[in-house]
């Protein structure tokens, strides 16, 4: 046996305890997190993650998800479309507080059931009066009620967004389109970022998510509506799984009133930029210096 | 102190992709914009009858006839409506003080606005907009009416509504309804 070879052998054997010993190191780990595999602990950073790792976890999200739901779904990763930085604006003139939007939401982002989980909470407001803290989103009477308007919130895609800002591991960020997006595999559920958010748009699963196989939607992605692991934080993503690919979000189409208008900010024919460049608009918190994609309007 | 900077420097600085074709879509080929769709009401005026599924109804009489079938000129059926009879009874004009006349062509088969100028039903957008001034602009303009299908015309078509997909053009208050998907955050102790 020459150097080069006792070498050779002794990494070799170095790295295989080394291996055996990290494992054995993380296995307290994976019992204490029962729901944590060892390769969902070993996973990379969404944006450190080559195409090939990157398919290698949609797959494991899928079968997890045929494992745990008994739903065969497809998990994609949608990535930006060059030249889009999506806004979306809705009209709190014709808005009857219906909450389809809400319901709409629910169905889509495959959220929990029992907890009636949505992104957008509808808040009744008294006519004269923009106070958040006099609004109720509990209301259980006909809408839209005399005196009364309506002014669903979610999350606004913030420019400059507190969110962000917050979370200490960089589990959340904004992408190339606007969209604040969470990698829901990274995010440790400290919720820093649901404290900080002006708006409260974010949520967090107290509980692990709870749908029956025939109502999860199938068309998922990674970075929006696949079903999110118990102890994380989500939130909108103006329905990126559609927006991406040029659809409208989900909760647009489910406007009975037409309030929503949802499009391409760079886009100087399209229908947002008209309301922006014609009707009054206005920001929720314009004082906090978020700077929001969501703008409000009213008829003229 | 220089390594408290660079730590700083670290932890002010974005996490970038490792591989940076991961960071956006490819382009896609720029196709032929597709079509907006706007949802249109027939033609001709359609007037259903009250309880039409009614099994102990006449069965002499029609279960929907064209306005024009009775109004017109030369009426293709005869259709003899005792006074005070409640015949249309399934019309309930809500619709500030308007009448028949202010919308209605004389013989009932096509529209008519103020100055004259006559539509198709089809065309009940036209109508509207005679008063609906800023709406019916807003409305051309995508902030008013509702939309499905597809923001990016390069990649699908849109469908529009038009105005008596949500409005009953002779009540067209949109009215209350109950709302459905109530919040039950935990805070709220209902679940």
């Amino acid at each position: 046996m020459d150097d080069t070879s006792r070498r050779t052998a002794m990494k070799l054997g170095g790295a295989t305890l080394g291996a055996a010993a990290f494992a054995r190191s993380i296995a307290p780990l994976t019992e204490w997190v029962p729901t944590l595999s060892s390769e969902e602990f070993l996973q990379k950073h969404y944006k450190e993650l080559s195409r090939e790792e990157m398919e290698t976890v949609l797959r494991r999200v899928e079968a997890m998800t045929l494992e745990e739901y008994g739903a065969e779904v497809t998990v994609q990763d949608i990535r930006p479309m060059d030249g889009v930085q999506f806004g979306y604006a809705l009209n709190l003139s014709t808005c009857v507080g219906c909450r389809k939007c809400a319901e709409a939401c629910h169905n889509e982002n495959n959220h929990d059931r029992s907890t009636n989980q949505s992104y957008i909470r509808v808040l009744e407001m008294t006519k004269g009066s923009v106070s958040l803290d006099l609004s109720s989103v509990e209301y259980d009477h006909a809408v839209p009620a005399e005196d009364k308007y309506y002014m669903p919130v979610q999350c606004h895609q913030c420019d400059n967004a507190p969110c962000v800002t917050a979370c200490p591991i960089e589990a959340t960020w904004k992408e190339a389109d606007g969209i604040v997006v969470v990698d829901y595999d990274w995010c440790i559920g400290c919720r820093y970022c649901e404290a900080a958010c002006p708006y409260h748009a974010r949520r967090f699963n107290f509980t692990k998510p709870e749908i029956p196989a025939e109502e999860i939607n199938p068309d998922q992605a990674y970075l929006s509506n696949r079903i999110r692991p118990v102890g994380v934080v989500e939130k909108c993503t103006f329905c990126l799984h559609r927006t991406r690919v040029g659809r409208l979000p989900a909760c647009l189409e489910a406007c009975p009133a037409g309030s929503r208008v949802f499009g391409n900010l760079l886009d100087p024919k399209s229908e947002i930029r008209w309301i922006i460049e014609n009707t009054r608009v206005f920001v929720l918190k314009e004082d906090v210096g978020t700077q929001p994609r969501f703008f409000y309007f009213f008829d003229s | 102190m220089s390594s408290l900077v660079l730590l700083l420097a670290l932890v002010a600085c974005d996490r970038g992709y490792s591989d940076p074709s991961r960071e956006l879509a490819p382009a896609a080929p720029a196709g032929e914009p597709q079509a907006i769709t706007i949802r249109k009401p027939p033609a001709v005026g359609v007037w259903k009858a009250p309880l039409s599924d009614d099994p102990d109804r006449d069965p002499d009489l029609p279960e929907s006839a064209t306005c024009g079938t009775c109004h017109g000129p030369e009426p293709e059926l005869e259709i003899v409506v005792e006074p005070g009879e409640p015949f249309h009874t399934n019309i309930e004009v809500e619709h500030g003080t308007l009448t028949c006349d202010h919308c209605h062509d004389k013989d009932r088969t096509l529209l008519r606005e103020a100055n004259g100028t006559k539509h198709d039903f089809s065309e009940v957008a036209q109508l509207c907009a005679q008063c609906h001034g800023p709406t019916a602009k807003a409305y051309e303009n995508g902030a008013h009416g509702g939309m499905n299908g597809y923001w990016d015309l390069s990649q699908g078509p849109r469908t529009k509504n038009n105005c008596v997909d949500c409005h009953p053009a002779h009540a067209p208050d949109f009215g209350q309804v109950m709302p459905v998907h109530p919040p039950r955050d935990r805070h709220m102790g209902n679940h």
